[in-house]
């Protein structure tokens, strides 16, 4: 038997395989956006031929953040903004873990910003899931990095004096290679970005609109949702940077205008993932370092052999 | 003064090549037999500012920096700021010889660059020379450079100076400077070396040195080291090959040396956004099966806290290493202190659940880099190498044999797939990664992709599977094993034996410290016995699990106890008394907090004050004596 034999096995996947036997009682509201996240993961993993033992799910904390309760996979539910850093980490000492992370808005635009445009900027190959409320949930309600100019709340009481963030042209610019936005109450397309951007050999950003029905009764259930890629009203060039950067541009203002636009808005199959960056210039190792510690045959290098002949 | 040792100051300005100039000399007097420890002074500046470097050498094992020095070669500051401005920097051109002359000893030696420095600027020079039987010796050290090569080689004519006037044979430097140089510089600077040499031969009469090199001889070959590559070398034979981290001045060092040697041992080093994200990439590289470390100094440890805490809930094996410079916020980036224990020991939500090493000599800090990774791994924990800038860069002869060591590459109690499938799952599959009743409190792990071994890791309380949990039975279950690990802990600490302890064992007095003033407490419990002083100490390694029972034996064996150590608020007393709960009037504190670590007469003098006078006035001296509770 190897080290990590639920790794490339090839077989039949049975979605049921991703739900605890014993489920939990859900703590998400009913009508709450994030089941759909749930509900398109278990879709698209099967799909893609994932087995939950060679999945690694890393979530922040949130709502969102509880999604590792409902999908049985490896799970690593981290703190507040930092899934990003645990999760690439994950990916370089094994590359051969199905990688995903997932958090809220203020998650990963607010708190993990940082880490968020220096994951995309770096371009690890794995897929980040943005549950994306424009609230503040789990603490009830508060203004969050997505909500809208004027929006008002218990910590903003006046309205919000601040623009929202433009999570896919930070995305974009940042540098993540493939960037889309679905819609909770559109599980078709849901499914298929999802599907498309596990594949992905790169960063792959979803900005997953996920209605709050509680805290953010105000807000639009995402509807009517327009797919910019099969609508005739807007024609650009996912491939290009310029012209994605333009249709992002609208997504963005039109969002707090009422209309809700998804899609794929930017994919570069061409650019290199980070560990193949890496492993280009000599700095990582072609096989997973997470194996060599269960190579017997395997011979440890040593200071004393390697090193101290330049100290004497 | 003694005779029996060389303490030589090389002084000039940041960007000089003072500190590559200093570790050659300190190799060439390592190789020609002698014990070495050298001491670095430097500002937070890259170019110019007054910067020295100490190297002291004695057939004698040296353990400080010694007590001033004997010997200066004062070169010139090439970046000083505008000279003639005397504003809030002084005047830098003469700083090199200006700034030195307090700690020169009686009947020293003086080599300056009179192409650089003009000696009649400084006030009182000639007669302080005479006062103090100093033997000065101008030397156009930039001229002669400039004649046979360039300017910057001046430091090798100030080198080729020194030799001559110690009575030292230029074999051994020559020696390195052919290992160490291109051969486009060699030859000029050979050339300098030899010329500069024979010009002071020629010139003065150095048959009979004002202060002689001594001479000592090695059983075995020797290496120069410092505590950074110390502590870099016991990660890498512990089987560390992945590290991520942010620059901060002193843990850079270390960072860099692990980011030179891990690619060409297959390892991955991460340069990161900030130190969040390191600590945070070193608990998912170690969740995922490899060994990880990650590291900084006072403040981006701060921005550590979270994750740390994290790896303490989640039980992820970790090593994580503080540099620890003086403080708060920016503090004095270059210089020393020991006021980050407390910072190390508590910071994070929550009852702390780590191990805080901290190694006392460049030796320790090989050991315990390894000791803190296995207990990090075989204890499932993150474990924390408490060390400073003083340690981290101050180069000593440590014998080879000392590193010729197996390799420990074992990851803990981490399963085979076919030993997972012997451990208890749930019903679902799910497998009890926490399990409540395990042997010393440590629950066996799965890493991501072994069939049979899903689980979930969270910073929240957990049941046995990671589910979030919050019943009152299982919180007090998973809170007593996982306290129950640091007692486990605390019992192989006891075997290991970190502790050092010098003096004579039925001793009147004792001293306590910990870190790197070990050495330098060391030589004064020397000296004080020498005059007669019945004293001993212990310096401590373990902070935490801290060494209750040691500690409290030391104390209760003696009358009297000082405690030395660099912080001002006395953190390592407290430490003590809070493990002790009790001897609060038998434990004095002697500080030093002004940015230079102790040298051994700080302690002697404030020992002989504190302990034997009573009134803990040790004039002359920037330390402070705070008395036991109740004097």
């Amino acid at each position: 038997m190897s080290t990590f034999s639920a790794i490339g096995e090839e077989r039949e996947i049975d979605r049921d395989e991703y739900t605890p036997g014993v489920e939990p009682q859900p703590t998400w509201c009913p009508g709450c956006g994030d089941f759909s996240v749930l509900k398109a993961l278990k879709q698209a993993l099967p799909e893609v031929g994932r087995t939950p033992e060679e999945t690694l799910l890393c979530t922040g904390i949130g709502c969102s953040g509880k999604l590792n309760s409902y999908l049985d996979t490896y799970g690593f539910h981290t703190i507040h903004g930092r899934s990003l850093p645990v999760a690439r980490a994950a990916k370089l000492a094994n590359p051969d873990l199905e990688v995903i992370a997932a958090g809220g808005d203020g998650d990963g635009y607010g708190i993990g910003g940082n880490h968020f445009i220096h994951t995309a900027r770096e371009n690890h190959d794995m897929t980040y899931i943005v549950f994306n409320n424009e609230i503040f949930g789990l603490t009830k309600g508060q203004t969050s990095p997505t909500s809208p100019k004027g929006h008002k709340s218990k910590t903003q009481p006046s309205g919000s004096a601040k623009e929202p963030i433009k999570p896919l042209s930070m995305s974009l610019n940042a540098g993540a290679s493939y960037v889309a936005r679905t819609a909770a109450v559109n599980p078709n397309q849901a499914k298929e970005i999802l599907i498309e951007a596990i594949e992905h050999d790169g960063f792959a950003h979803v900005d997953f609109l996920t209605q709050c029905p509680t805290w953010n009764k105000d807000a639009r259930q995402y509807v009517p949702y327009i797919d910019v890629n099969e609508s005739d009203d807007y024609d650009f060039d996912k491939t290009d940077r310029v012209e994605a950067q333009e249709m992002m541009r609208t997504t963005e203002e039109s969002l707090y205008e009422g209309e809700v636009l998804t899609g794929r808005f930017y994919v570069d199959e061409d650019r290199p993932s980070y560990g193949e960056e890496k492993r280009a210039i000599g700095e990582m190792p072609e096989e997973p370092l997470a194996e060599r510690y269960w190579d017997d045959d395997y011979e440890w290098e040593r200071s004393h052999d390697s090193f101290l002949d330049k100290h004497a | 003064m003694t005779d029996d040792e060389l303490i030589w100051r090389i002084s000039g300005g940041s960007g000089d090549g003072i500190a590559s100039t200093s570790q050659n000399f300190a190799k060439a007097l390592m190789r020609s037999g002698l014990n070495v420890f050298t001491h670095r002074h430097y500002p937070s500046r890259i170019r110019g500012g007054h910067t020295y470097t100490e190297v002291r050498a004695s057939a004698d094992p040296v353990q400080s920096r010694g007590d001033g020095y004997n010997f200066l070669l004062a070169l010139g500051d090439s970046f000083a700021r505008n000279p003639q401005e005397e504003a809030v920097y002084g005047n830098e051109e003469v700083k090199p010889l200006s700034e030195n002359l307090d700690e020169l000893r009686e009947g020293g030696v003086i080599v300056y660059d009179e192409g650089l420095l003009d000696a009649s600027e400084i006030p009182n020079f000639e007669e302080r020379a005479e006062e103090n039987n100093w033997h000065v010796y101008p030397l156009d050290l930039r001229g002669l450079a400039r004649d046979m090569g360039r300017e910057v080689m001046r430091n090798t004519a100030g080198v080729g100076a020194t030799l001559a006037l110690i009575g030292m044979d230029p074999e051994h430097v020559e020696d390195l400077m052919r290992d160490a140089m291109p051969e486009k510089i060699l030859d000029p600077n050979l050339e300098i070396l030899e010329t500069a040499y024979n010009q002071v031969q020629e010139e003065y009469d150095v048959d009979a040195p004002d202060v002689a090199v001594p001479t000592g001889e090695h059983d075995e070959t020797q290496l120069l080291m410092s505590g950074s590559d110390a502590i870099s070398y016991g990660a890498i034979d512990e089987g560390c090959r992945f590290i991520a981290g942010y620059p901060m001045t002193p843990w850079t060092e270390v960072f860099t040396i692990m980011t030179k040697h891990l690619p060409k041992l297959g390892g991955i080093s991460e340069q990161v956004e900030d130190e969040i994200a390191a600590a945070a990439l070193a608990v998912g590289a170690s969740h995922a099966g490899v060994k990880a470390m990650s590291g900084s100094s006072g403040g981006g440890f701060a921005l550590m806290s979270e994750p740390l805490g994290l790896a303490e809930m989640t039980e992820t094996p970790v090593v994580l290493v503080e540099a620890m410079r003086a403080g708060p916020s920016t503090g004095m980036p270059t210089k020393p202190e020991q006021s980050d224990l407390e910072h190390v020991l508590y910071t994070s939500q929550g009852d702390s659940q780590r191990v805080v090493l901290a190694p006392g000599t460049v030796e320790e800090a090989y050991e315990q880099s390894r000791l803190a990774f296995r207990l990090a791994y075989e204890y499932q924990i993150p474990s924390i190498l408490l060390y400073d800038q003083k340690l981290g860069g101050e180069l000593v002869n440590v014998p080879k044999s000392h590193f010729d060591r197996e390799p420990n590459p074992t990851l803990g109690k981490t399963l085979t797939e076919d030993a997972l499938a012997e451990q208890p799952h749930s019903a679902d599959g799910k497998f009890h990664r926490f399990q409540h009743d395990v042997d010393d409190g440590v629950s066996p792990r799965s890493l991501p992709g072994q069939k049979g071994g899903r689980f979930l890791a969270t910073g929240n309380e957990h049941d046995p599977t990671g589910h979030i949990a919050e019943s009152p039975d299982n919180r007090v279950a998973q809170i007593d094993r996982r306290t129950q690990k640091l007692e486990a802990i605390r019992a192989d600490l006891d075997a290991e034996d970190t502790g050092s302890y010098a003096g004579p064992e039925d001793a009147q007095y004792g001293i306590l410290t910990f870190g790197s003033q070990q050495g330098t407490v060391e030589e004064a419990v020397g000296r004080l016995n020498d005059a007669g002083v019945s004293v001993k100490s212990y310096g401590v390694s373990d902070m935490l699990p801290f060494p209750t029972e040691q500690v409290e034996a030391f104390v209760e064996s003696v009358d009297e106890v000082l405690v030395v150590e660099m912080t001002a608020s006395g953190q390592f007393r407290g430490l003590i008394q809070k493990n002790l709960g009790r001897y609060g009037e038998r434990l004095s504190s002697l500080l030093k907090y002004n940015g230079n670590p102790f040298e051994p007469a700080e302690i002697v003098d404030g020992f002989e004050a504190a302990i034997i006078e009573g009134d803990g006035d040790a004039s002359g001296h920037q330390t402070t004596f705070v008395p036991a509770a109740g004097d």
